[in-house]
């Protein structure tokens, strides 16, 4: 399926996707990777206030490169997802319902999604100048110090992304591969 | 003796780091153009639609292909009797970096400390320089930046001389099976054979420059990678790994003699964006 979606996310759109559906977001995304991740998640455990508030949001792992003067922003396309599965549960225990990276998750964020209602998205990898076309405004909104890894508020238009991981266990690399893997002579 | 002032070796590095990032080589795209057609997932189509897409609007729009410019791999060829002035050549190289990444608008990925602070050089450098005194008077000049996705796949394994060639074999595919839709494959497979640990490893990176699709010159390597490339594709992953028949770019091996007790067996994996730009001076 094909859907037009806006954020922030609720249950009721999260319960309608499943692995394989093709999004197009619009509305105001978040930037964060390695670093701010770590930096968020430390808040989380000391129990103080998160710069953003993560309830509803959709997480988009990317590290631009810079924007030439009168450009929005760079090359902006996804980094591997993975790195940030020591993190991802507790933002999304705390009612994050959308990420937007590349490559396989874990069991333990898998678990979150079901748990709560939400979605892991897959953008194309490598695609970051493609990609970067659908980003209409950008904003530092925490930790501008870390450069590219700073945290940005990102409004996007029709963003391109398919559904990895839905809320019922459903998984597209698993099931994609599946489908073509074959045996071979050796 | 030819002398070859090393500011001429920061602008060639400067220039060919931007051109590196922002216009993907010819071979790449045709593979792309190629697989499209071959491909049969739909889903796989389209993600090789998008990436042909994406090289035309980095090439037309000056904007890099990805945001991930890498570390600055850098390989220089250097003819023995070349004099190299003005400078230190390492530094050269640096400032060759710190320009292009700087001018140029690329991402500075370049973390000191790594199991620690983590704190971000601010230019990139230090450039991942090799070195290699060769005949001549000519200096070669390779930059290749290298994403960070593609290089956490990579894997080096020191097998045993009783694996043999299906144990060398299997341990690459198992490095790409298990790599999967990470590296943002289709993936270019660097495989070094033999030498010592680091000669296997720097095989498998330099591997990373050949054209793709050009043949190994050796008979027998070349069968060993259309062979490596078969099962690969045999894997399922696809175009972004969510899918396909086109798993693999290509499968570049390189190889030494190995001691009597070793089998060094090194996997450099490349992601699809596989950029490399050269200049000789």
């Amino acid at each position: 399926m094909e859907y037009k979606v806006t954020t922030p996310f609720t249950d009721e759109l999260i319960e309608k996707l499943h692995a394989g559906d093709r999004l197009l977001i619009s509305g105001v995304i978040y930037t964060g990777r390695d670093a701010a991740h770590k930096r968020l998640v430390a808040l989380v455990d000391k129990g103080e206030l998160l710069p953003i508030d993560v309830k509803g949001q959709v997480i988009y792992f990317v590290g631009p490169t810079p924007a030439k003067p009168g450009e929005v922003i760079g090359s902006a396309g996804p980094t591997t997802s993975g790195r940030m599965d020591a993190y991802s549960p507790k933002l999304l225990d705390l009612g994050l319902k959308g990420m937007i990276g590349k490559g396989s998750r874990n069991d333990a964020v898998k678990e979150a999604l079901k748990r709560n209602k939400a979605v892991y998205l897959g953008a194309t990898g490598g695609a970051g100048a493609l990609l970067s076309r659908r980003i209409v405004a950008a904003k530092v909104v925490a930790y501008e110090e870390l450069g590219p890894e700073a945290i940005r508020e990102l409004e996007v238009e029709d963003f391109p992304v398919v559904v990895i991981n839905d809320m019922y266990g459903g998984d597209l690399y698993v099931e994609g591969r599946k489908q073509y893997e074959r045996g071979v002579d050796s | 003796m030819r002398e070859l002032d090393v500011a001429r070796i920061t602008e060639a590095v400067a220039k060919l780091a931007v051109d590196a990032c922002t216009y993907l080589g010819d071979d790449v795209v045709a593979f792309f153009e190629k697989a499209a057609e071959s491909e049969e997932s739909e889903t796989g189509k389209d993600i090789l639609g998008q990436l042909l897409e994406n090289a035309r609007l980095a090439r037309d729009t000056n904007m890099p292909l990805c945001q991930d410019t890498g570390l600055a791999v850098v390989f220089l060829e250097i003819g023995q009797d070349v004099h190299l002035v003005g400078g230190d050549l390492e530094a050269a190289v640096n400032e060759g970096v710190r320009k292009g990444y700087g001018e140029g608008y690329l991402r500075k990925s370049a973390v000191a400390d790594p199991i620690g602070a983590r704190v971000n050089t601010g230019d990139n450098t230090p450039a991942m320089l090799h070195t290699r005194i060769v005949p001549g008077e000519k200096v070669k000049i390779v930059v290749a930046p290298k994403g960070g996705g593609a290089e956490n796949m990579s894997a080096i394994g020191m097998l045993k001389p009783s694996q043999g060639r299906q144990g060398a074999i299997d341990f690459i595919v198992d490095t790409v099976s298990k790599a999967g839709p990470n590296p943002c494959p289709p993936i270019i497979v660097g495989v070094g054979l033999g030498g010592t640990f680091e000669k296997a490893a720097y095989m498998a990176k330099h591997s990373l420059t050949r054209e793709v699709g050009s043949t190994n010159p050796d008979p027998r390597l070349a069968q060993l990678e259309d062979e490596i490339e078969k099962r690969c594709n045999a894997l399922g992953i696809g175009p972004a790994g969510l899918g396909g028949i086109t798993s693999v770019i290509d499968v570049f091996i390189e190889e030494l003699p190995a001691h009597i007790a070793s089998m060094p067996v090194a996997v450099n994996v490349q992601c699809h964006s596989a950029r490399h730009k050269e200049a000789v001076l």
